[in-house]
């Protein structure tokens, strides 16, 4: 750190106006400090000094704060850099364009025009040699990056797309030199100059770097989108007084307000207020969502209708939004194992092709007719230039780019390119019953009394017994009970039997709580209720046995209700031939309702959890490729056997961690969304390779001539210039056709 | 006509060798601190070597505003980053077990090759 340097620190902590004393003396006292002055305001306080951050940080930390450094630069910045940094080479590249195009356009119509760039008299040699020259200025102007590249690789030991254009055009200007300079060296119908193919081969191949440019500047869109959702400042409540902070210095608990039509800055917890937000940008779910106190809000998000304080609960990198924009970046830019052909092609391909010019050049030596020379020099060239790696560098990647960038506009976070090939072949689909097909907030709809007097009792033990557990079906007793108005007990001996129920005592009462094999296992007669029980089931009803001092005292049955959509999503799926199989821990008799009312003929019912990963390996072994969708909590050792793990997020909870696919919102359609877009993105990756193959597959054969021998067909280094520019440009145009592509086809 | 057969295949077997079967001496190797340089179409240094078991930090500097140094991939390890231009960025690397990981730009026109060994 020079000594002119000043360092910002945030800091964390610092609730009164005396510690502002304290922090700047423990500074100071680090040795190397000049100054150091905090703003009280903004929790952050600038140190002048040539000191390592480190040391400032631990200064902080010794008299009892925390301190973090602010040298992150905003994901807005960087793009903003980016797009700069892009901007400039393009002008650059343009200008390039503009030098080479200026002197081979004319030079190319003169060889239309005019016929043979032949150097016979001594005139033609010294007007020959001036534009030699000036393609040398055209080389050193618009096309040093190639050879300095080409060069630099060279010492690397590796060859890329410069090194082949820059021995493509190095070889056409020095043989047109010496055609120049020696023409009695060379047979005398083969003093033929190429500076016209040097000159324009730079400019297309300039021209074509400056295209791919701008599309691949379109590739980037969505994740341009999601940065864009970042708000830039936001207001907190320090010392009661609202001012406007840059996000980057929101500290973890500060109270943020946020007023109608403003950006939610950062992740919190709703403290005062209620109002709408329109999630749909993160999660594709239209509707804006009510948030009143206790609920979470979610950076990015766009709050409607009220004014709200909330409790900063993630900040900077730690937000929800913030993980997403990583996680698509890291995805966009990984591979699906499809490129994996084409990228051990790409690695020897450079070598390869200059062998073919190589032997090209000596079948043509030693085969081809009068001038041989020329026909060498041509095909030699034409070879080194048409052949294209970037095409098939550049096809997977701008397609996973594209596909990956548009699932996440859709609400679908995909993690990595394989799992964007894998979804794209899934045979087999096993969704989980709570929370996937259904809300997941069930409701109680109906107490049966077998021994019990009246269900005010029964509820008020049962939401004591549950209070503690964390069971959906749980909550939906408690919430319930505090429905009627009743308050719970404590409990005691609380114990969870896993895919069973709940035992405990609550008020001197030993309480089990759970399913019919929970029941007789502890041996408790329920032979009066089963046909109760069986009816509630057969409404889609899960039935829950209640019992009290060892006696069956009810049967209460709750319901979850089934999502608006499911059932018109599971029809896309299976309408796309997928094999949709249900799975549930709850009874058979509820599982069959469910499955008839949304369609499903397939359904496993009354799974233990950790029985959930062998119903995935179970269709493994039917040869299926299996995607697994849960809520990637309850559900994490089947979604990570699963081929494809899809995990439901609700919204604002983004299980990322736990699943190859996240689905943002709660709808099923996310799951059909997600496969069809890895398709169209498998698709248009097929067709980039496809197309890139037969490029160079048959653009460097017609190249070195094999078609001469039977049509007198011979392609013009230039045109093979120019095809090599635009078969990159046609493979990140076909990527951003994906753009186009629809999410949510019905 | 011999003699200029017999430089073109010495001139492909030239680039075979020079290629493919050339390794070069090992450039860099220091655990604490690699700056690897993204400039005219490779990296340099393009091989590094790191000890197996610890975890390591490679910083590069993309000096080079053309889109295809704009992007470093470690495939094997599911690692991929931005370059800014012109400015350092450090890329934490998890303890690694012994063997040869390479890293490439998006198109693996730019390659280097990460050695991580046993120490002696």
């Amino acid at each position: 750190m020079d000594h002119e340097q000043r360092v910002e620190l945030i800091i964390e902590g610092a609730g009164c106006a005396s510690c502002v004393g304290k922090i700047e003396g423990a500074l100071k006292g680090v040795s190397g400090v000049v100054g150091a002055e905090m703003n009280f305001a903004e929790r952050t306080v600038s140190v002048d000094g040539s000191v390592p951050i480190d040391d400032l940080i631990k200064a902080v930390e010794s008299v009892g704060y925390n301190a973090k450094g602010t040298e992150g630069v905003s994901e807005d910045d960087l793009m903003d850099e980016k797009e700069a940094t892009d901007l400039a080479y393009y002008k650059r590249l343009m200008r390039e364009v503009t030098i080479a195009l200026t002197l081979g356009i004319p030079l190319m119509a003169y060889s239309l025009i005019v016929g043979e760039m032949t150097v016979t008299t001594t005139t033609e040699r010294i007007v020959w040699l001036i534009i030699g020259l000036l393609t040398a200025g055209v080389m050193y102007f618009s096309g040093k990056h190639f050879y300095v590249g080409a060069w630099k690789s060279f010492l690397n030991h590796s060859a890329n797309m410069d090194t082949l254009i820059a021995l493509g055009t190095g070889t056409a200007w020095i043989y047109s030199m010496v055609v120049v300079f020696f023409p009695t060296v060379v047979p005398d119908m083969a003093r033929h100059v190429y500076f016209e193919a040097t000159a324009m081969i730079i400019g297309l191949i300039d021209l074509g770097l400056a295209l791919e440019l701008k599309a691949r500047g379109r590739t980037s869109q969505a994740i341009k989108r999601l940065i864009g959702l970042q708000a830039k400042t936001a207001r907190v409540i320090r010392d009661d007084k609202e001012i406007d902070i840059p996000i980057e210095k929101v500290l973890l608990n500060d109270h943020v307000r946020v007023r109608p039509g403003e950006k939610i800055p950062v992740d919190g917890i709703v403290v005062e207020g209620h109002t709408a937000i329109d999630e749909s940008m993160l999660t594709g779910e239209p509707m804006p969502v009510e948030k009143k106190e206790s609920d979470e809000v979610v950076a990015g998000t766009l709050n409607k209708t009220g004014s709200v304080v909330f409790k900063a609960t993630r900040v900077g990198k730690d937000t929800a939004l913030a993980q997403i924009i990583n996680m698509v970046k890291r995805a966009q830019n990984s591979k699906p194992p499809i490129s994996r052909l084409a990228d051990i092609i790409s690695a020897y391909f450079v070598p390869v092709v200059m062998i073919i010019a190589v032997v090209s050049a000596l079948v043509w030596l030693n085969f081809g007719p009068e001038p041989a020379v020329a026909f060498a020099i041509v095909s030699a060239t034409t070879v080194l230039i048409i052949a294209c790696p970037c095409a098939l560098g550049l096809a997977t990647p701008m397609s996973v780019m594209v596909g990956v960038g548009k699932a996440a506009e859709a609400g679908v976070l995909i993690r990595n390119g394989e799992a964007l090939q894998t979804a794209s072949k899934i045979t087999a689909m096993i969704l989980d019953k709570t929370g996937t097909i259904t809300l997941g907030a069930p409701k109680v709809t109906n107490i049966h009394l077998v021994n019990a007097k009246d269900e005010d009792g029964v509820l008020h033990l049962a939401a004591s017994l549950e209070a503690g557990s964390e069971h959906p079906l749980a909550m939906s007793i408690v919430e319930s009970a505090q429905d009627r108005g009743l308050s719970p007990s404590g409990v005691e001996k609380f114990k969870a039997i896993a895919g069973h129920g709940v035992e405990g005592v609550v008020e001197g009462k030993e309480l089990l709580f759970g399913n019919e094999k929970l029941m007789r296992d502890r041996r408790i007669n329920v032979n009066g209720a089963i046909d109760a029980a069986q009816q509630m089931a057969a409404e889609a009803q899960t039935p829950m046995y209640f019992a009290v001092g060892g006696q069956l005292a009810a049967i209460i049955a709750v319901s979850d209700p089934i999502k608006e959509d499911s059932i018109e999503a599971i029809r896309r799926l299976q309408k796309n031939g997928i094999r949709v199989v249900m799975l549930t821990g709850d009874n058979r008799a509820t599982a069959k309702a469910v499955a008839n009312k949304v369609g499903i003929t397939e359904f496993f019912a009354e799974v233990l959890p950790e029985e959930k990963s062998n119903k995935v390996a179970e269709l493994q072994m039917q040869g299926e490729i299996v995607g697994m969708t849960g809520d990637g909590i309850n559900d994490a050792p089947a979604l990570a056997l699963a081929n494809v793990g899809f995990a439901i997020g609700t919204g604002t909870d983004v299980a990322i961690e736990s699943a190859d696919i996240t689905l943002m919102r709660g709808s099923l359609h996310g799951l059909a969304d997600a496969i069809a877009v890895s398709k169209a993105t498998l698709r248009n990756i097929k067709q980039n390779l496809f197309g890139a193959f037969i490029y160079n597959v048959a653009g460097v054969p017609f190249a070195a001539g094999v078609l001469y021998p039977f049509f007198g067909l011979l392609l013009s280094p230039v045109i093979a210039g120019a095809a090599m520019a635009f078969s990159s440009v046609t493979v990140v145009t076909n990527a951003n056709r994906l753009r186009l592509f629809k999410a949510q086809e019905h | 006509m011999l003699i200029i057969n017999i430089l073109g295949i010495l001139l492909i077997a030239g680039i075979v060798w020079w290629f493919w079967l050339y390794k070069p001496a090992d450039v860099s190797e220091n655990s604490s601190d690699l700056l690897v340089t993204v400039k005219n179409g490779v990296y340099q240094p393009a091989r590094l070597k790191i000890p197996a078991g610890e975890a390591a930090s490679i910083k590069f500097l993309r000096e080079e505003a053309s889109p295809c140094a704009g992007t470093v991939v470690f495939s094997d390890l599911d690692i991929s980053e931005e370059l800014p231009l012109n400015k350092q960025k450090t890329i934490n690397l998890p303890a690694l077990t012994p063997g040869t990981y390479s890293f490439t730009c998006q198109m693996q026109m730019y390659r280097g090759e990460l050695i991580v060994s046993d120490k002696p």
